[in-house]
């Protein structure tokens, strides 16, 4: 607690359990320990330094190996191999806590968590041996690999060629908006094997380290947000890798990048959940203190009524993440499309409660000096990334009307 | 090496805003975050680093409070304290710093603890007694508000913070210590120790098993928010300044 307040973090009054708002609602002990080390490691490493990382597109790798100690690269990869093993309910709340203090910072974390679980998941044992120690402990930081320039929602059609040649596999093809792009150690790529089959049944995952000859990385993007991580193309040029790099077998690349994101969209869901409740806190200080007409603003009954909109959107958008990340925990069979929903609803509605909350701040929430423009800019790509909000509704409808 | 307990307390949120409860009778505690108090954070990283030296062989945190003082307790032991001590009294705020030192006092002394670290004061009270008055029950040296503790096995080198500057003191073990704000940065409980934590054990007691009496000797009588702060005002020179304070009745 000292610790955030001594290191200049912004001094924040602390939310009782009787505001709507309040993220502890209905969780049990444990999760609340969970919920309030994440608070506490957020409010002292990553808040007081977002605004500038995001300023000046410098990305806190340090920061974030350093966040391995607090069990934050592993959150729900097994204990054996150095992970936490928590539920993904657990793994919500402690993103969502973390995501308060920095978006983009949390996103990434949460983007090498999911490649630490498909290895965890899918790896032989001397795969899982090789790198997921390695991961949990931050020694390497992983990146996912799908989108290509030529396939984003129409996935499965992706081209990256990936043909056998003894005892390796020789890739060419080239993969777009990877968060962590060249500064990343390991890249988990999917990878069309079979030419002859067109569709997610010619598709594999591969494993590729940084310094693969054939591997190269485009110019940095320059982005509206999520500014402090790179994004590069990803290009493979005849790149050669050892067979033994294959994550499960042949064709069932499509299903493990999947399956990853089920949990990867509550993951950025929950981020967005985080940045949402940061936009919150501040426009409601800024509503007792900001005068207009000889009262502060927070006389106003518009302006109640709209904090009590953003207020409901905010905790909907919750509580149906909780409930999908709970639906994995549980193998529910409808997880996949509560995930979609959960995806769809709480970035939608976070990105809303955000512009919101930007505007109760008037001219001042356009100025970089206050926090709202930055979480507005920062929650865009959410409904765009991991799952476009238009492929979740795909997801949902298609299980939805099939019965 | 030595062995060492450590005192930590249940606390208001340092971050809440504190209410008061219409009746006076008090403050508003339900709904309301706790946690431990900074300054037994801050003697919980001293201890830590004593056994992480190897000066310290073990660490016994201890608190005195509510069933909910499990979650402070553990967080002690998640930060690297070996084993708890909870002694179980429904009320807090009814205990006098004197009747918390008593069972202080005997805890050190069942423990065999050759330290009892603590924090300077707790941000609830804000008495600052308990150290010293445990340090006169057990007749054992007291060193407070430490800035600096360096500690070979059996004495320590002690700094506090003075007007002047740094007053360095020798103290003999065993003795009780307290710390003040800036002697450390306490780590976190990190993921991963809270999960270790869940393992080691505590030990349940009650003020009877210590010998004390948790009767209240002190009532509170009224607790109000301070007056709310009033305009000030521009005086033209320091003479209208000397005049206005006299006529106050403040000089």
């Amino acid at each position: 607690m000292l610790r955030s307040v001594r290191k200049g973090a912004k001094y924040q009054r602390a939310l009782s359990a009787s505001s709507p708002i309040f993220p502890g609602s209905g969780l049990n002990e444990d999760q609340l320990v969970w919920q309030d080390a994440a608070q506490k490691w957020g409010a002292a490493e990553l808040g007081p330094f977002s605004a500038e990382w995001d300023a000046k597109c410098h990305y806190p790798i340090d920061v974030i190996k350093s966040s391995a100690e607090q069990g934050f690269l592993g959150l729900y990869t097994s204990e054996d191999v150095g992970g936490m093993g928590l539920s993904r309910l657990e793994t919500s709340i402690v993103v969502e806590a973390l995501s308060e203090h920095c978006v983009p910072t949390t996103a990434m974390m949460t983007i090498h968590n999911m490649v630490s679980w498909m290895i965890d998941v899918n790896g032989t044992p001397e795969q899982r041996e090789e790198y997921c120690p390695r991961l949990t402990s931050g020694e390497i930081i992983g990146s996912y690999c799908l989108t290509e320039p030529g396939s984003g929602s129409d996935a499965s059609a992706l081209a990256t060629t990936c043909v056998r040649d003894g005892d390796d596999y020789v890739l060419n093809g080239s993969k777009c908006f990877i968060s962590g792009a060249g500064v990343h150690d390991l890249y988990a790529v999917m990878v069309r094997t079979d030419p002859a089959t067109k569709g997610p049944k010619g598709i594999s995952c591969v494993l590729i380290p940084k310094d693969t000859p054939g591997l190269s990385f485009g110019a940095d993007e320059t982005k509206m947000g999520w500014k402090s991580h790179p994004t590069k193309v990803l290009i493979m040029e005849n790149c050669r890798v050892p067979v033994s790099n294959l994550l499960g077998v042949e064709g069932k690349g499509f299903n493990i990048a999947m399956s990853g994101l089920n949990g990867g969209r509550v993951n950025i869901a929950s981020c967005s959940l985080g940045g949402a409740q940061k936009a919150m806190l501040a426009a409601k200080e800024h509503l007792g203190v900001r005068k207009a007409f000889g009262k502060t603003l927070d006389s106003q009954q518009y302006l109640q009524y709209k904090m009590a909109e953003l207020a409901t959107q905010l905790v909907t958008s919750r509580l149906m993440v909780r409930h999908a990340a709970a639906a994995i925990d549980q193998k529910d069979p409808a997880a996949a499309s509560l995930c979609a929903m959960a995806k769809l609803h709480a970035t939608d509605n976070c990105s809303e409660v955000a512009n919101g909350c930007l505007q109760m701040f008037g001219g001042y929430g356009y100025l970089k000096d206050y926090p709202c423009e930055q979480i507005v800019r920062d929650l865009r790509v959410h409904s765009i990334l991991e799952g476009a909000n238009e492929v979740m509704r795909l997801i949902i409808s298609r299980q939805l009307l099939s019965e | 090496m030595v062995r060492v307990a450590v005192g930590v307390k249940r606390v208001i949120d340092y971050a809440v805003k504190i209410r008061v409860k219409p009746d006076g009778s008090g403050v508003v505690k339900d709904s309301v975050k706790h946690s431990m108090n900074p300054f037994c954070e801050i003697a919980v990283e001293e201890a830590v680093r004593l056994k992480e030296k190897k000066i310290a062989k073990e660490i016994v945190a201890f608190t005195i409070g509510p069933k909910q003082c499990s979650e402070t307790l553990r967080t002690a032991l998640a930060m690297g304290c070996d084993r708890g001590v909870h002694v179980n009294v429904p009320q807090l705020d009814a205990l006098t710093p004197l009747q918390i030192s008593k069972m202080s006092a005997k805890i050190a002394e069942t423990e065999a603890a050759d330290l009892l670290i603590m924090g300077k004061l707790a941000i609830d009270g804000d008495y600052g007694q308990t150290a010293a008055m445990t340090a006169a029950i057990l007749d054992w040296p007291q060193a407070t508000n430490l800035y600096s503790l360096q500690h070979n096995g059996d004495n320590a080198t002690v700094e506090r913070e003075i007007d002047g500057g740094l007053e360095t003191n020798e103290i003999k073990t065993p003795a009780v210590l307290s710390v003040d704000l800036r002697i450390n940065q306490p780590r976190y409980a990190t993921l991963p120790n809270i999960m270790k934590a869940k393992k080691k054990k505590v030990k349940a007691l009650k003020p009877a098993d210590l010998g004390v009496d948790v009767a209240p000797t002190l009532t509170v009588v009224k607790i109000a928010e301070p007056p709310t702060r009033e305009a000030g005002e521009i005086v033209e020179d320091v003479d209208a300044l000397i005049g206005k304070l006299k006529d106050a009745g403040r000089i």
